[in-house]
């Protein structure tokens, strides 16, 4: 699925540069589970965004299923996301004046799918995700636990390939976190997705396969738990 | 999705886009008004220029008098029947009437012919301007060391004179010369069948003055003429009394091939300057007036009115215009600051910059829209407000400038009233300038309308472009990292 290869990321910061990556190696298989934890503003959400496509590193290559997204135009690097990458985010980013049904049709908008199809396929969605009944609440109308089951309900619709989750449960109280993390579970499995889940939380990075640590822009694989 | 997106941000920040809205209206409202009040008096300004004009006649062509041709002047009695050399005995009566060109220099005939054979002239008509002076009494008792024939030059109250003013038409020029701008309020105009005969058109005050009626007769130098028509003319202009065809007042006078004023008509507006300038080539000694330059000689509240419009209305329009835009553009573009994350979590769902820059602008170019209406009806009350409150606008043309204007009062220094006194010959004209009062009406034309609409649409397209650049330059990463 994914193979990263010496990729690093600086910023600038006043006079100087931060290594937010600094020579990342990383290969990911479809269908695979992988948790990153570590200490906050040591990468892990750059690793996050460069594996979407949100960022572009400043060397090396992000081979995405055989296109090395690093070097894809931006229009070409929209229609990846659009067809094959779902993210998830800590503070849900829903639109605030979509109701939950069209914040879901919203990530079919760029596929050209039909209105007919896209109303039918966000509504399946958001039944997956035990929503069916709210949706024609506005997220504000939403408890937080809601709000992120319409989020992944969006991220699932189009169907990726892989689904990246940047602290997804940070936002939750524990019993929703475990809802959430549960459901997340399922759908991985009933989909057959590609997982990649960034969390502080180590009882949620202790359900993935594969652990990773990120500290001062490298990744160390941690802990391998593949079930 | 694109209409329920946008439906529900226009709602969600209702208040600001109603106070976008508000400012594009008030801008667009005052560019109508002050529009509609410059249309206003432009039409204003073209009355009072028909009124002195003529309508369809755009520019006229004259010619100075010569030298001293506007002297002292007088009549002299012919001496005794038998010409034994005496002058009449005193206390004989006599009556006489002759046609006088003194306010203008002439033209020949072929000057007509040549005007209108240039490029972009689209008709053109020959007039005379003439005064017939009439004198009759009793001749007085010989004055002391007089010889010769019998001047007036200090005639005694028992001589009578008087005088009106003739218009030679010429009748086959159509709308072009100074019946022109007239309407017919009894009897006819003149047809071509009447190029050879004794009939008149008069003005109507001064058939009224003299109680004359279709069907009267007058005294032109001496002939009688039939009355066929009575003409009214616009309020300010300086009618002739009487309207004869144009080969009998050239027989009358004794001007034969002779024409004191040429009205031209341009085949269109943008020629006319044209036109000008190759009748000054054509014809170099003549004075060539057109409309433009009769305009700039109005004074007046109409004048002042025309100024106010042209600067200080449409510098405030243009400021207004110019704020409202600025606080459209600046308050779009907060909005979309507001709406980063949601624009870059749009990024990651993978919808293209350009259909995020399509939303926002959509959204501008709907206030913008929604001012625009509000601005026209705005601009509809402003223009009725104009038209309701506006006081009347005197308008007045200057005179003895030098230059001769058809119709117009103008004095001409030189010349002697009869009896040959010293002083200005003054063309008989009821009052030395012409004062015209005008109502202001500002009419809403459907130009200005779809002015208003482009201005709206441009208005929401400049702030929607500032939002919308805004939106596209951003990195969906950067985007998403933005704290709200």
């Amino acid at each position: 699925m994914y193979e990263l290869t010496g990729v690093t990321k600086n910023y600038r910061k006043g006079r100087g540069t931060v290594a937010a990556l600094a020579g990342v190696d990383l290969r990911i298989e479809d269908g695979e589970w992988l948790a990153i934890q570590g200490p906050t503003g040591h990468g892990k959400t750059t690793l996050l965004q460069v594996l979407g496509g949100l960022d572009r590193p400043s060397s090396g290559t992000v081979d995405f299923g055989g296109q090395n997204l690093a070097a894809l135009r931006e229009n070409q690097v929209n229609r990846v996301r659009a067809s094959s990458i779902g993210f998830i985010f800590q503070t849900f980013n829903l639109i605030p004046t979509l109701t939950a049904q069209e914040n879901v049709e919203a990530a079919l908008v760029p596929l050209g799918v039909s209105t007919s199809q896209r109303r039918a396929r966000a509504a399946r969605a958001l039944a997956d995700v035990g929503l069916a009944d709210r949706a024609r609440h506005l997220p504000s109308e939403l408890s937080g636990g809601q709000q992120q089951r319409v989020a992944i309900a969006r991220a699932l619709v189009k169907e990726p390939m892989v689904l990246l989750a940047d602290e997804p449960t940070g936002n939750l109280d524990e019993t929703t976190r475990d809802e959430i993390i549960g459901l997340l579970e399922k759908l991985w499995r009933e989909h057959g997705l590609t997982l990649i889940l960034v969390t502080h939380d180590s009882t949620v990075a202790g359900r993935a396969q594969r652990i990773g640590l990120m500290q001062h822009g490298k990744l160390s694989i941690r802990q391998d738990t593949r079930r | 999705m694109f209409f329920t997106y946008l439906r529900r941000e226009l709602r969600r920040r209702m208040r600001q886009a109603v106070f976008i809205a508000l400012g594009l209206a008030v801008g667009i409202g005052l560019v109508i008004t002050v529009t509609a009040a410059s249309a206003g008096v432009a039409q204003a300004q073209g009355t009072v220029l028909h009124a002195l004009y003529g309508v369809g006649t755009d520019i006229t062509v004259t010619k100075a008098p010569a030298a001293n041709s506007g002297g002292p002047f007088g009549f002299r009695i012919r001496r005794g029947p038998s010409g034994s050399g005496q002058r009449p005995k005193a206390g004989t009566t006599f009556s006489r009437s002759t046609l006088l060109n003194r306010a203008l220099g002439t033209l020949s005939s072929s000057s007509v012919t040549t005007i209108s054979g240039l490029h972009g002239v689209a008709a053109a008509a020959g007039a005379l301007s003439l005064t017939d002076l009439a004198i009759s009494g009793t001749i007085p008792s010989a004055p002391t060391g007089g010889s010769g024939g019998a001047g007036f030059g200090s005639g005694p109250s028992s001589i009578k004179t008087s005088t009106f003013t003739v218009n030679g038409t010429q009748l086959s020029a159509g709308e072009v010369g100074p019946l022109g701008s007239g309407k017919i309020t009894s009897g006819r105009t003149f047809t071509s069948s009447d190029a050879a005969a004794d009939v008149a058109v008069l003005d109507s005050g001064y058939a009224t003055q003299h109680k004359l009626t279709t069907g009267s007769k007058i005294d032109v130098a001496g002939t009688g003429f039939t009355v066929i028509g009575i003409v009214s003319q616009p309020q300010g202009g300086s009618p002739a009394d009487v309207y004869i065809p144009l080969g009998r007042a050239q027989v009358l006078a004794g001007m034969k091939n002779q024409v004191n004023t040429v009205y031209v008509a341009a085949s269109s507006a943008a020629t006319i300057p044209a036109v000008s300038r190759e009748i000054s080539a054509a014809l170099p000694k003549s004075t060539v007036t057109t409309s433009a330059d009769l305009a700039s000689e109005v004074t007046g509240s109409l004048a002042s009115a025309a100024s106010l419009a042209r600067n200080l209305g449409k510098w405030l329009a243009v400021a207004v215009l110019a704020a409202a835009f600025l606080l459209a553009s600046l308050l779009s573009m907060s909005a979309v600051a507001r709406r980063v994350r949601e624009f870059g979590t749009l990024k990651a769902l993978g919808w293209r910059s350009r259909r995020i820059i399509g939303q926002v602008l959509g959204e501008s170019v709907v206030i913008g829209a929604v001012g625009g209406l509000a601005g026209i009806a705005l601009g509809f009350g402003g223009a009725a407000l104009v038209s309701r409150l506006a006081p009347a606008l005197t308008a007045s043309l200057g005179q003895a400038t030098g230059t001769a204007t058809p119709g117009g009062a103008r004095a001409f220094p030189g010349g002697g009233p009869p009896g040959g006194g010293p002083g200005g010959f003054r063309r008989l004209a009821p009052d030395a300038a012409s004062v015209i009062t005008v109502h202001l009406s500002a009419p809403v034309t459907a130009g200005v309308i779809v002015l208003a609409v482009v201005l709206a649409i441009a208005g929401g397209l400049l702030a929607g472009s500032f939002g919308g650049w805004r939106a596209a330059r951003l990195r969906p990463a950067e985007a998403l990292a933005r704290v709200e």
